[in-house]
């Protein structure tokens, strides 16, 4: 068996004043609507465990607030974990201080986004350089891997073009180019899809499914859609109100759902 | 009935104690500037010399070479060649009306004011969006800063200092420094949160965040508040002119204890056309960096 990439142990993480004050009512699990209302702390998490394989899509899915852009984000630590482990290529990131997280961050990660996240102030060429920019690589050099990128993208000729004068699908495929260019081995997509119309989306997602074929990049995908989960992802995590209900295989999800919040979900798909 | 005196009465404290206190801090504050006044001002030598080097330039510098110089500024920053016309006849007429030394002093005193200001202020601001107990500190002060009449200002800028450039400008930039400083804390905290949160993604630390995300995103913001901090500049002109500040504000003052209407006018115009030409240059410079952050007219 191959050794995981990406694993988390025991993670939860609890939003308010004092989380720590709250988490043995978290550990014996208190509902997320009773903690809110009766401890004033917000239930992002709990006790996720995870396993993530070198060059596989893990999808995660659930509904809106089920806490998938929270659990995303302790990936690359922009979110503290109230308890737990991140281990990321043998790492454990939770113990890592500024600078070093920083240079973890630059190596090993990269992110995009659903709402793209774009500098409005600069061209998508130099976007697309942006991460290269932070690790100091040089303008030609990163001039030159930004342009390959773009042209990987199918956006070849947009170098000097500002993100607000490209349509939205455009404009995420500059968000993927800035992440492939620093080369990092993960990749973290946090609804990368969701906000462009559905025929651009099929679009992203086979040109994402054919880059990925080449690349072997783990990625982890965040969505709501069924669908999209099926199509893109190796393997599908489900989370319910910060709680991990189930993980496997689409076919196995598909054909086994754990509860009636999966159930759900599977009856959409069939439809 | 002595006891309910007070509700008829006003309980004020006693005059000899009140006098008291005046005299000890008045007394305190006098000690200290004769103990450390003329540390003080040559700690301000460097910026004297600034001041008068910046004034030199403006007089012994050809007239139409000074308008030519600020046509072109304004032409760089705002592409218009209206303003640019409008800027060069603006300038000629306060010539022409021979208020060509007081506008070049005043100009010289504001920009240096100005240039001041940005580099206090936007530092500041920088900080100020870093902490919000900085911020919570600070927002009083600067309301303090900014209603306080800018006349009590002078006081113990004077006692300090005593008369001349120095205490002008310093009462110019402590009346005129918080729309930059709020301005440009504001502009930070208002920057989009996913673009810092996709900086940070990529591994980007405290400075390369400042730097290529959230001073460009503010810049607008921040010009506005270096243009609202211009214009309190010139507001201030005429009072620091109380102190001996050379420039427009002389004339005026003159003009209101001699009951000169004309000269007064034509003074206050001058001081009017700077803050215009100043206002335009700066928001047309602010309105054009902006314009890769506006959705594009052509779709
Ligand atoms: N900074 C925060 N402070 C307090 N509560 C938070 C914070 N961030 C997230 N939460 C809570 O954590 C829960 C999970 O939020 P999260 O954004 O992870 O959901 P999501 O699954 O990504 O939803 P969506 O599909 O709408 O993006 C929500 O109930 C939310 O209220
Ligand atoms: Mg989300």
């Amino acid at each position: 068996m191959t050794e995981p990439i990406i694993r988390i142990k025991h993670l939860s993480k609890v939003f308010g004043k004092q989380p720590q004050k709250v988490m043995p009512l978290v550990r014996q699990g208190i509902h997320k609507d009773t903690l809110l209302a009766e401890h004033e702390h917000a239930l992002g998490l709990r006790d996720i465990n995870l396993d993530i394989l070198p060059g596989e899509i893990f999808v995660i899915m659930g509904l809106s607030g089920s806490g998938k852009s929270t659990l995303i984000r302790h990936f690359n630590r922009l979110i503290d974990p109230t308890e737990g482990e991140i281990w990321i290529k043998g790492t454990d990131i939770t113990q890592l201080k500024n600078k070093a997280l920083e240079q973890f961050r630059q190596q090993h990660l990269s992110m995009v986004f659903q709402r793209f996240a774009l500098l409005p102030h600069r061209t998508v060429l130099d976007n697309i350089a942006y991460g290269l920019e932070i690790q100091k690589v040089d303008k030609p050099k990163r001039r030159e891997k930004a342009r390959y990128w773009l042209k990987q993208v199918g956006l070849e000729g947009y170098d000097a073009q500002y993100p607000n004068q490209l349509s939205g699908g455009q404009q995420q495929r500059v968000g993927l180019a800035r992440a492939l260019c620093t080369d990092a081995d993960i990749l973290l997509m946090d609804e990368a899809f969701s906000a462009l119309d559905p025929l651009i989306r099929a679009e992203m997602q086979d040109q994402l499914k054919q880059l990925q074929s080449r690349l072997r990049k783990t990625i982890v995908f965040i969505t709501h859609d069924l669908d999209e989960a099926v199509k893109l992802g190796d393997r599908i995590a489900i989370l319910k109100d910060g709680i991990l209900v189930q993980q496997g295989t689409p076919e196995h999800i598909l054909h086994n759902p754990a509860d009636e919040y999966v159930e759900a979900f599977v009856q959409n798909v069939r439809r | 009935m002595a006891d309910a005196l007070w509700l008829s009465e006003f309980p004020e404290m006693e005059r000899a104690d009140l006098r008291a206190i005046r005299k000890a801090l008045d007394g305190a504050y006098r000690d200290f500037s004769r103990a450390y006044g003329d540390q003080i001002e040559s700690f301000f030598d460097p910026l004297l010399s600034l001041l008068i080097g910046f004034e030199h330039l403006l007089l012994t510098t050809p007239w139409w070479l000074v308008i030519l110089v600020i046509s072109a500024i304004s032409y760089l920053a705002s592409r218009s060649i209206k303003l640019c016309l409008g800027v060069a006849i603006a300038f000629f007429a306060i010539g022409y009306f021979g208020m060509w030394e007081d506008t070049m002093q005043t100009m010289s005193i504001i920009l240096v004011c100005t240039l001041l200001a940005i580099a206090i202020g936007v530092p500041v601001g920088i900080l100020m969006a870093r902490s919000n107990r900085l911020q919570s500190l600070l927002t009083p002060a600067l309301d303090v800063m900014q209603t306080m009449p800018a006349f009590v200002y002078l006081i113990p800028v004077v006692m300090l200092l005593g008369i001349g450039r120095i205490p002008g400008v310093i009462a110019v930039i402590i009346y005129a420094i918080p729309p930059v400083i709020r301005l440009t804390n504001l502009g930070i905290r208002l920057v989009d949160k996913d673009v810092l949160e996709a900086a940070t993604a990529f591994g980007a630390g405290y400075l390369k965040r400042l730097t290529s995300v959230q001073l460009p995103l503010a810049l607008p913001t921040i010009m506005a508040g270096i243009n609202q901090t211009i214009m309190m500049a010139l507001s201030m002109v005429v009072v620091a002119s109380m102190i001996g500040v050379k420039g427009l504000g002389q004339p005026v003052l003159k003009s209101i204890t001699n009951q000169y209407f004309t000269l007064g006018l034509l003074n206050g115009l001058a001081i009017v056309v700077l803050a215009i030409v100043f206002d335009r240059i700066s928001q047309s410079y602010a309105h054009r960096s902006q314009r890769h952050l506006q959705r594009a007219q052509h779709d």
